[in-house]
């Protein structure tokens, strides 16, 4: 019998895995890929901490400025532990093996990001989420940890209110499987792979536990606060982490002028550049004036990146870039412990909504996140499985159905092209949800996903293998991306204020009767709508 | 523009075939295989995540060599297929099952923490090696599992090194011993790995590394042994850093 059920294998995932066996429990990762093909590798800039050594910091100003960043959303007590416990985390990651990059006092070294007072972003060079998601895999090797890799879930079983297992489809088989736990983490990700083609994220992050978390009746929450990068390669989306205007690098316009300070908040800086794109203008990022070495030794996989994907050299040409949808700071809502609104079901790492971010996330908090948020999963799940009895491993409803659905598709012919409706459904994000939002546009876009979800019977397939078939496991993610864009445009709408990330030209303000979280939960096959008042 | 692309489904035939592709959107090959799934042919399958090069999913070879299908531009005519030394489970998607084992018998993890301070330089010792991806290029390319299945190869043994290097360490010797069967002295030298690697990283250094760590930790050189069974030259190397003359640097492969 699994005691802890985790689902998702990125740096928040395997950190949970790590955790709940310490506490003794048996742990299964499933995961829909591998875990080092996790959209974690892709962070590169770092994770903050005041460390003992930070200079010119405190846990205080921490705590302000990602308070101050979370635009009042934030909840006061979990960014209390979250800033205060930082060390802590960098520790147990330094201690397990994660190579921090080191200054020349031989103490971890320091950048600093935007938002923020002081250098408080630690890192591995410019590979910080790839470094530390290798160590976490490493070390759940070194633990036993049990992998089932490329198994897709599918839906959480519920049985009286309680998360009693997950049905999952075994990508290389086709077979839907049944796997019954004491408790189950999810640890899936974030959904700004929604926004395709408009997105730093990779392929895989399509919001699949968060959407299942919502169809077996959990709370969501924030849906609408969608972080755009401010730089990411032009056109083709790649990111260029902050650590390169955190190391001096600037913002300019067609003329060649600096056009707003590149250090001010995320939200406040990708706006700026969007401007500048709807007036016909380019917007470019220099940092020829830091010198080939600094570039080397701060940002080597940003520099490869500008010259494979651009065929440019950052140390000479200006670099053109554009803001892409990067980090969804909305999720399954959790409380300090880990735990959503359904007993025995966790969620920890960007798939959550654990009141740390709020409307705006500060750099560098995202890894921190994982790491700790990850660890108090890991525990509590292990420590209520011991409190939960033996489940019976017997074919629950939701096997049969979803067995009986997974059959039946192979038999279904397509009449709508899907991969078609997923490239417009990342345009009409894009477009109408995304830095600048209205009313008007907003609707007619609502409208258009209801039409997309009522045509979902619609889809079959038209590959009828059974191995391997990603067109299937293509189609289950598409499912799932229209059901949360369905809640990020409700959640919007009803926002009708201006707020961190999320910004309407129509409610330019921020308005105090909106100091609330969105929730949004399932009732009667329909999604519901409530602002509740930060705890 | 054209590609060929070799297809594999066992369900339909035993045997992998070629199929011609026409792609208009062709700056990677990810790219072109995109369009043909999407537009042309839902069947195709691979393996991919962030375009950006770092996830490692979508190694595949384009006619002969490994790469990443996200960092490589399509030229006309190219022939792209799935990895070699691992059993084709679909098109280009290959059972990636091993990869678990090799780390796990290399023990390529942080085993005791030891009390030293780590300084910068260190950090750098470690650098190179833990940007490894895990793409599995470099093992596609080695040519020892046509006769050793079990060989750790490159990827492990560059991690093995990684973690040899840490000075966080203490036991680095548990490593070292876990290498010395189907590992270290197994490797022919032959640099694919180090060719094929889009890290820039330089798994037939680090094995030479790794042998030169072992002989110094009182293991046997088994390079040198083979050596001296096969020639009798009176050729003296004199002290062995795992350099095998009739081995080297093989540009062109096999």
């Amino acid at each position: 019998m699994i005691d802890v059920l985790i689902i998702g294998s990125g740096g928040a995932g395997l950190t949970a895995a790590l955790n709940a066996k310490k506490e003794g429990a048996k742990v299964l990762v499933v995961s829909k890929t591998y875990p080092t093909h996790s959209q974690t590798c892709q962070a590169q800039g770092g994770i903050n901490a005041v460390l003992k050594e930070t200079e010119n910091d405190s846990i205080q100003k921490y705590i302000e400025d990602t308070y101050k960043a979370s635009h009042k959303l934030g909840n006061k007590e979990y960014i209390n532990y979250f800033c205060s416990n930082s060390e802590n985390t960098i520790s147990w990651l330094d201690s397990i093996g994660v190579p921090f990059s080191k200054n020349i006092k031989d103490n971890i070294s320091q950048r600093k990001f935007g938002g923020t007072k002081a250098k408080r972003t630690c890192y591995s060079s410019d590979y910080t989420g790839l470094k530390i998601l290798h160590t976490l895999y490493d070390q759940c090797l070194k633990e036993n940890i049990e992998f089932y890799n490329e198994y897709q879930l599918l839906n959480l079983i519920i049985e009286n209110n309680k998360a009693i297992g997950i049905t999952a489809l075994d990508i290389e088989t086709s077979q839907v499987k049944q796997i019954k736990a004491k408790t189950i983490i999810l640890a899936t990700g974030g959904y700004a792979g929604l926004y395709y083609g408009f997105t730093t994220n990779s392929y895989s992050s399509t919001g699949d536990g968060i959407a299942s978390a919502l169809n077996a009746g959990a709370k969501i929450s924030n849906m609408e606060f969608m972080q755009f990068h401010p730089t990411a390669l032009e056109n083709k989306n790649i990111l260029i982490s902050e650590s390169a205007r955190g190391e001096g690098g600037y913002l300019v316009d067609n003329q060649g002028n600096r056009f707003i300070d590149e250090l001010k908040p995320r939200d406040e800086v990708a706006r700026a550049i969007y401007k500048k794109y709807e007036e016909g203008e380019k917007v470019y990022l220099d940092l020829r004036h830091l010198g080939l070495d600094k570039i080397n030794e701060a940002m080597p996989q940003e520099r490869r990146l500008v010259q494979e994907f651009m065929q440019l050299k950052m140390e000479k040409d200006l670099i053109p870039i554009n803001p892409s949808a990067h980090y969804s700071m909305g999720g399954i809502i959790t409380d300090i412990e880990a735990k959503s609104s359904i007993e025995n079901l966790y969620a920890c790492g960007e798939c959550s909504q654990s009141g740390i971010h709020g409307a705006n996330r500060l750099g560098g908090n995202s890894l921190l996140e994982i790491v700790t948020f990850g660890k108090i999963a890991g525990e509590n799940a292990a420590k209520k499985a011991k409190k939960v009895k033996i489940i019976e491993n017997t074919d629950s409803e939701q096997f049969l159905i979803d067995k009986n659905y997974i059959e039946g598709i192979f038999t279904k012919d397509s009449e709508i092209d899907f991969y078609k409706r997923k490239k417009e459904l990342g345009k009409l994000l894009f477009k109408n949800v995304g830095l600048f939002r209205e009313e008007k546009s907003m609707k007619n876009s609502l409208e258009k996903i209801l039409e997309w979800k009522k045509e979902l019977n619609l889809i079959g397939l038209n590959d009828k293998s059974k191995i391997f078939n990603k067109n299937l496991t293509d189609l289950i993610e598409y499912k799932n991306m229209i059901e949360l864009a369905h809640t990020i445009l409700i959640s919007a709408l009803n926002r009708q204020e201006s707020r961190g990330a999320h910004f309407r030209i129509d409610f330019k303000d921020e308005l105090e009767n909106y100091d609330k979280n969105s929730i949004l939960f399932l009732e009667n096959d329909s999604i519901h709508i409530k602002l509740e008042e930060i705890q | 523009m054209k590609i060929k692309i070799k297809r594999f489904d066992l369900e339909k035939n035993p045997h992998q075939k070629t199929e011609e592709f026409k792609v208009t959107h062709n700056e990677t090959i990810l790219d072109s295989l995109i369009e043909i799934k999407t537009q042309q042919d839902n069947t195709l399958t691979y393996r991919c995540g962030c375009r950006t090069g770092v996830c490692g999913s979508c190694a595949i070879k384009v006619n002969g060599v490994e790469k990443l299908a996200c960092k490589t531009q399509l030229n006309e005519n190219d022939l792209i297929e799935a990895i070699n030394n691992s059993k084709v489970l679909r098109d280009l998607v290959v059972d990636l099952s091993h990869e678990e084992k090799f780390l796990k018998n290399s023990k390529t993890y942080l085993k005791k923490q030891s009390n030293e301070k780590v300084t910068s330089k260190d950090v750098k010792l470690i650098d190179v090696q833990s940007n490894c991806i895990l793409c599995q290029n470099c093992f596609s390319s080695c040519p020892v599992y046509e006769v050793n299945k079990e060989f750790l190869g490159p990827y492990a043994l560059t991690r093995a090194l990684r973690y040899v290097n840490d000075k966080k360490e203490a036991n680095t010797l548990d490593i070292i011993n876990s290498i010395q069967d189907n590992g270290v002295w197994d490797c022919t030298l032959c640099g694919n790995c180090t060719l094929v690697c889009p890290q820039f990283i330089d798994p037939k250094t680090d094995i030479m590394n790794l042998r030169m760590k072992s002989v110094q930790a009182g293991f046997e050189d088994k390079s040198f042994a083979q050596f001296n069974q096969g020639f009798d030259s009176g050729f003296d190397s004199g002290f062995d850093t795992g350099f095998n003359p009739s081995g080297g640097f093989n540009p062109n492969g096999f």
